[in-house]
């Protein structure tokens, strides 16, 4: 955070409390919305948002990404792009068969016997 | 010749940060590839797996870790601000609070690894508990990097607030960003290793 002077942190002060219970309530919510035992897409999309939506509340104001000056953001671009990348590269994984041998092997055993 | 390392309470002219700022974030960027590269891994495991375990870890312990996380995030955050305040008081109490609900986070990990680990059921067992045990052991690697850092700012780091409060309000901010960070981690690890 840069330029905080004293008057505008104290302020925040409110701001900083109200995210804390915030994200109580958000946790409360995730363990409660997994006693509704979802289909795993599903439980897995919920889960993601929740966690998401508390990240974001916790970069923003916590870490004062909301008022940050444009080089952080540059370095945040460049971090948030090569990580979409990483998150990515399991799905060429699974694509290629690689992530799932493990099923594909009687599949592909009873395939070579037939011929 | 002046040996003081320059830009460590102004900003630069260039960026319009002080140092301090741009390499901590720079540091974090790297700390998102570095956890990025295990959810990664966990995603290709899990999609490989034929099947995947459910209930094998304590929900109800793993929730009052992210609630413990949760308020050591908020304590933090008052330890910064009582500083820009000039409240040296309320910034030590808020720092030590912060440290106490770190330790309580480690010492229920050692319960819930401890309870494991009786029952014959380490890293070794299965691929869900290699996973579970690297990710969740490096992440308490940091809470323990971040609880090595904070006891400094206690002690010995705590004279640096009478020659230059502004310099040690800025290291304050910095070690801020790293918990806080440590925090954003958990609040997606656990979902993905214990409710999912």
């Amino acid at each position: 955070m840069s330029g905080h002077d004293a008057e505008h942190v104290q302020k925040a002060l409110k701001t900083y409390l109200m995210i804390g219970v915030s994200l109580l309530i958000f946790t409360g919510i995730t363990v409660g919305a997994n006693q509704f035992h979802f289909v795993v897409p599903v439980a897995i999309t919920v889960a993601l948002i929740i966690a998401t939506i508390k990240g974001s509340m916790v970069a923003s104001v916590f870490m004062h990404l909301n008022q940050e000056k444009r080089w952080i953001y540059g370095a945040l671009v460049l971090t948030v792009f090569f990580f979409i990348v990483l998150m990515t590269l399991p799905l060429f994984f699974t694509l290629d068969n690689i992530g799932t041998a493990v099923k594909a092997i009687p599949a592909a055993a009873e395939h070579t016997g037939g011929h | 010749m002046d040996m003081n390392i320059p830009y460590t309470v102004e900003e630069r002219p260039d960026t319009g940060l002080a140092n301090g700022k741009l390499g901590i974030w720079l540091f974090l960027a790297s700390e998102v590839m570095l956890f990025g590269a295990l959810f990664s891994t966990y995603i290709i495991l899990r999609v490989g797996a034929t099947e995947w375990p459910h209930g094998e870890l304590n929900i109800p312990l793993g929730a009052i870790n992210t609630v413990i996380l949760i308020c050591s995030s908020v304590t933090m955050v008052m330890a910064w601000a009582s500083l820009k305040m000039h409240q040296w008081g309320r910034h030590r109490m808020f720092l030590l609070i912060t440290v106490v609900l770190a330790i309580v986070f480690l010492v229920n990990k050692y319960f819930e690894y401890a309870a494991h680990f009786a029952t014959g059921e380490g890293p070794w067992h299965s691929t869900f508990l290699a996973v579970y045990f690297t990710m969740t052991g490096l992440h308490g690697l940091h809470i323990i990097g971040g609880v090595i850092v904070m006891l400094y700012f206690l002690g010995p780091g705590a004279k640096l607030y009478q020659k230059n409060p502004d310099q040690f309000t800025n290291r304050i901010e910095y070690t801020g960003l790293y918990w806080h960070f440590v925090d954003l981690v958990w609040i997606f690890l656990f979902p993905v290793l214990y409710l999912l």
